[in-house]
């Protein structure tokens, strides 16, 4: 076909044809897209205090362990997950809080008063009453919560999903 | 590059001669109630396509299909807008294929040498309908529960095997989880591929006979 200077009808047609198409993909595709990973997008941030009772509930220097729930909704569906808190009060009024999730693999760790140490259950991965590695295969010492006291009541501060 | 990169598509897939056949076909000049099967067929597809969606969340079981729509309304950014357009394309499409087959019929169109082109349109009708019937089924709330229970009991007067038919589409004596997930099967696997291939045989024989003209005053 000889090149005209003005477009010709077929072409004007094509690109018309086109334009319409990529909007409209566009208006499908996009919510399309996001209709997909929308779970994805989903931000779940906690930040609450949780109440942990009155403070002389806590002996002083004798880990005490404290727990308690969180719901969480997956799509339609709920789950609780229950957590666990080994408080300690030390003589000085200050409070640890060390969770009691080994941070090997998760399993709970005890305390134990004849030893002195958090031991775990699953490789024996042990914690002094300050939650700092003593032995075994743990990365890292035991996470520890933030604390406060409001009117003798102690307080946990709980972030995460 | 493009041109290079076509013609050797082109030479192995004879990309041109589908298009040709396809599309370039000689056709009488005819009015827009011609346009309702190739509606039809878009219609299909959009349902095909919001419905693989949908199956991204929905779960057919009684403890979940209900809260898993209610998911997609408020949970899934879009999903009432994907639901929407399965839930009124269905409607749509029961009309538009209805529409298709009234043109069919009353311009004679369905006469020699297309006979077996309309019997494979009557199933593909039926098929629409029965796809409505078990999409029904599957939000699970009071309206589909009873609406099924009605149409299964209906099912179930026909002599003789009535009783036979009534539990085959329960999968019970009872609407129960059977119930649900047969029609899910049925909905998204069965009807779905059964509805393709005939399609395919239908659309075969519209590109290899061709279209009917309008009848003229003479016909």
């Amino acid at each position: 076909m000889p090149s005209s200077p003005q477009m010709s009808r077929r072409e004007f047609v094509g690109i018309v044809t086109a334009a319409v198409g990529t909007f409209m993909g566009a208006a499908l595709g996009i919510p399309a897209i996001n209709y997909l990973i929308a779970p994805a997008l989903k931000k779940e941030t906690a930040d609450v205090w949780i109440p942990a009772g009155p403070v002389e509930n806590y002996l002083v220097g004798v880990p005490t362990l404290f727990n308690f729930n969180r719901t969480k909704v997956n799509g339609w569906e709920k789950t609780v997950n229950s957590y666990g808190v080994y408080i300690v009060r030390h003589e000085d009024g200050s409070i640890l809080a060390l969770s009691n999730k080994c941070t090997h693999l998760s399993c709970r760790v005890n305390w134990k008063p004849e030893t002195s140490a958090y031991q775990c259950p699953c490789h024996d991965a042990l914690f002094d009453i300050d939650g700092q590695i003593i032995k075994g295969p743990q990365p890292r010492p035991l996470d520890d919560y933030e604390t406060k006291i409001e009117e003798n009541n102690l307080f946990i501060h709980y972030l995460g999903s | 590059m493009f041109q290079k990169t076509f013609t050797w598509l082109d030479e192995r897939l004879g990309l041109k001669t589908i298009y040709e056949t396809v599309l370039d076909r000689k056709v009488p000049k005819v009015n827009w109630w011609f346009t309702l099967g190739s509606a039809s067929l878009f219609l299909f597809l959009l349902q095909g396509i919001t419905g693989i969606m949908l199956t991204v969340y929905y779960v057919p079981s009684p403890d979940h299909a209900y809260d898993s729509i209610q998911y997609i309304m408020t949970g899934v950014s879009y999903g009432w807008l994907i639901r929407g357009v399965h839930h009124w394309g269905a409607s749509l499409m029961v009309l538009v294929v209805f529409f298709h087959m009234l043109r069919t019929f009353f311009y004679g169109a369905y006469k020699y040498p297309r006979e077996f082109t309309w019997v494979t349109g009557v199933l593909l009708l039926l098929l629409t309908l029965g796809m409505g019937f078990t999409g029904y089924l599957l939000p699970w709330n009071q309206r589909a529960y009873w609406a099924t229970t009605v149409a299964t009991s209906i099912a179930g007067t026909v002599p003789f095997i009535g009783n036979f038919i009534n539990q085959a589409l329960r999968g019970g004596v009872d609407l129960s989880a059977v119930t649900l997930v047969r029609f899910f099967s049925v909905h998204i696997w069965w009807f779905p591929a059964i509805i393709g291939a005939l399609i395919g045989v239908h659309l075969y024989m519209v590109i290899r006979l061709g279209i009917s003209s309008v009848p003229k005053e003479e016909d």
